[in-house]
């Protein structure tokens, strides 16, 4: 498969392919985006050699920063922290402007003022994970021994180290227990290994289209993207950064197959359709003929201005990994054992990637612990993408929920 | 009198009492303060306030999504789940009492059921329409169709309510499955409770359903 795929963009690089368009180039340049790699527009931590984080491979990451952004004010008692863990291509900027791309926060519909989670009643946290491409130190920062860029050298991360960053990060910030941590996808593993690693430092846990395990259609969706990726030869091994390039077709061809897992049958035919892209008639070409060919390009294109290609194969690599179950000698009630962390569980009914059953079988173990939790399915023909839209029940059941968790908190305007 | 005026609640204000069913007011009034409940049935919600506000950690099982979601959106703890299928899932004494409200008719298996209440929770606390009311007897000897009330008035074609059963006919199981009945109150059309120094025949047919507390029998 990697050789036929070499092979296609190949053929689009040289043109062969006649009225082929590739993939377009990235509008912003490299150097744009790197800068916000090691220089991000964002507050840093910088843990320095008397605190490594010790990663799951065995190996300890030191030096290391971690980008943060925040949003209202920690009250007096410092219980009012809210840590919002983004997805896979996320990133810490979940309620203000991007740095790069100039687009609103990808969370603006559940943070934000008048938002279920609102600057004014909570002290809101998101970082960029570990690994990750947007200030963290992930593959595609400067690796201090060597003076040049990661790439492959960066050590496999995994989602505990990701949670094991953010709570060095939160000792830092003086909090003891946050109010709140809440995520969807990735996201959400993060939200479910910080109660599982962390019980007594999460009062509520609002974990959303997630799994306590990557299933093996994922991590195989996963794989077709990594390989599209490793299939660039501007990927270099993973030494891109040396040759002054980024494997952005590949890149973008990752994006589009993981975009598609997004979002569901219903949802692309009410969108598309087979409606034609400004032309009436085929043209008996691989040109994108379709609206739906044509939005998957946009997709894949305007993804790789802002995403770095190894970090996301470290990202997927992380999801893969990841299995709550089998880090507690495989009984996932174990995970949760007298747990005191108040959750809520939402799955969305088109959701295909992370489907119902798997929140089920979280809220099965969740009540086998005795935990305290709400379980709600939400029915939209959105696919997975529907907990980054605008889903009023879900946003009914979010701000219920801590509203709840806040009373029992003692929160004032909750 | 009515159940809302003879049981003063803790927790509950006098003039807010009106706003609930009869039978919630009687569960809630058997449930001890401070004590862990799971509601069974939990429908929107409504039983579950009432105990919140007497200060009990309440959770909830609805099948239904619209349920679950309404319920979920005033802040209670509830999931979506089937007490013919999801009690197993739960351990042993997690509860010190679990509320089965006017949902053991709708089980495939009651008496399975029945025995999972109790496995769960320290104590169980059932309520169902009695089949043997006067006005479903009467229904089915002169009107000679299967009974349609207030209550319960779905047609037998679309009912959920698969597995009816009388006072008596509920006596008989929890003997059967040794299981001890703390508490027995029959309520009348009314909501009013039919006294208690009457016979069981006539709980049987004045009793428009029955609201019971129950514990393990002995050797349990």
């Amino acid at each position: 498969m990697q050789v036929a795929i070499t092979r296609l963009i190949a053929n689009e690089v040289d043109g062969q392919m006649g009225s082929v368009k590739s993939i377009p180039s990235p509008a912003i340049s490299a150097d744009e985006r790197s800068h916000e790699v090691d220089h991000p527009s964002s507050q840093v931590a910088h843990f320095g050699t008397e605190q490594p984080l010790r990663l799951d491979c065995g190996v300890d990451l030191t030096p290391f920063q971690i980008a943060y952004q925040t949003y209202g004010e920690l009250n007096a008692e410092r219980s009012n922290a809210v840590l919002i863990c983004h997805a896979l291509t996320g990133d810490q900027h979940v309620a203000n402007v991007h740095p790069v791309t100039g687009k609103p926060g990808w969370w603006e519909t559940l943070v934000g003022p008048g938002r279920p989670i609102d600057p004014k009643h909570y002290f809101i946290i998101c970082s960029n994970v570990i690994g990750g491409c947007m200030g963290s130190t992930g593959p595609a920062s400067i690796n201090p021994a060597s003076g040049k860029v990661w790439g492959l050298d960066f050590p496999v991360i995994t989602i505990p180290d990701m949670v094991r960053a953010q709570a060095m990060l939160i000792d830092r910030l003086g909090i003891d227990t946050l109010f709140a941590v809440v995520g969807g996808s990735m996201g959400g593993m993060q939200v479910l290994q910080w109660t599982a690693a962390y019980p007594a430092r999460v009062f509520s846990a609002l974990a959303i289209a997630c799994a306590t395990r990557h299933s093996a259609q994922n991590i195989a969706f996963h794989e077709l993207g990594r390989q599209a990726v490793m299939a660039d030869p501007d990927w270099h091994g993973g030494g891109y950064a040396d040759h002054g390039i980024h494997p952005h077709r590949g890149l973008a061809v990752a994006r589009m197959a993981a975009h598609i897992t997004y979002l569901s049958d219903a949802a692309l035919h009410r969108k598309f359709g087979r409606r034609m892209q400004d032309r009436e008639l085929p043209t008996f070409s691989f040109d994108a003929d379709f609206q739906v060919e044509s939005y998957l390009r946009y997709q894949g294109s305007s993804f790789v201005e802002r995403f770095d290609a190894n970090a996301y194969l470290y990202l997927t690599r992380a999801m893969d990994y990841f299995d709550i179950a089998a880090d507690h000698g495989g009984a996932l009630a174990k995970a949760f054992a007298d747990i005191k962390t108040r959750f809520c569980v939402v799955s969305f009914t088109s959701d295909w990637l992370f489907p119902t059953s798997e929140s089920r079988a979280l809220v099965h173990a969740l009540n086998a612990s005795s935990a305290r939790v709400s379980f709600a399915e939400i029915e939209t023909d959105r696919g997975h993408d529907a907990f980054l839209l605008d889903v009023p029940e879900f946003f009914d059941i979010s701000r219920a929920f801590l509203q709840s968790a806040g009373k029992a908190r003692g929160l004032k305007g909750s | 009198m009515s159940v809302q005026e003879v049981l003063p609640l803790g927790g509950v204000a006098t003039g807010q009492s009106g706003d609930f069913r009869a039978d919630h007011l009687l569960v809630a009034e058997m449930v001890k303060p401070g004590s862990k409940v799971l509601d069974v049935g939990c429908g929107e919600g409504d039983l579950l306030q009432l105990l919140e506000m007497r200060g009990i950690d309440g959770r909830g099982i609805e099948l239904s999504r619209e349920g679950v979601n309404r319920c979920v959106a005033k802040g209670l703890a509830v999931v979506q789940g089937d007490a013919d299928t999801d009690l197993v899932n739960y351990p042993d004494d997690a509860f010190d009492y679990v509320i089965l409200s006017q949902t053991l008719q709708a089980t495939r298996q009651p008496r399975v059921v029945l025995e999972n209440l109790l496995r769960i929770g320290r104590r169980a606390i059932v309520s169902f329409p009695n089949f043997g009311f006067w006005k479903m007897r009467l229904q089915l000897l002169i009107g000679g169709h299967m009974p349609r009330t207030e209550n319960l008035p779905a047609t037998w074609y679309d009912t959920a309510n698969i597995h009816f059963c009388t006072i008596k006919d509920f006596v008989q199981l929890c003997d059967e499955i040794n299981v001890k009945m703390e508490r027995s109150v029959a309520l009348d059309l009314y909501g009013r409770p039919v006294p208690l120094n009457l016979p069981w025949w006539v709980w049987n047919m004045f009793g428009e359903q029955g609201v019971f507390l129950l514990s393990r029998g002995e050797g349990k």
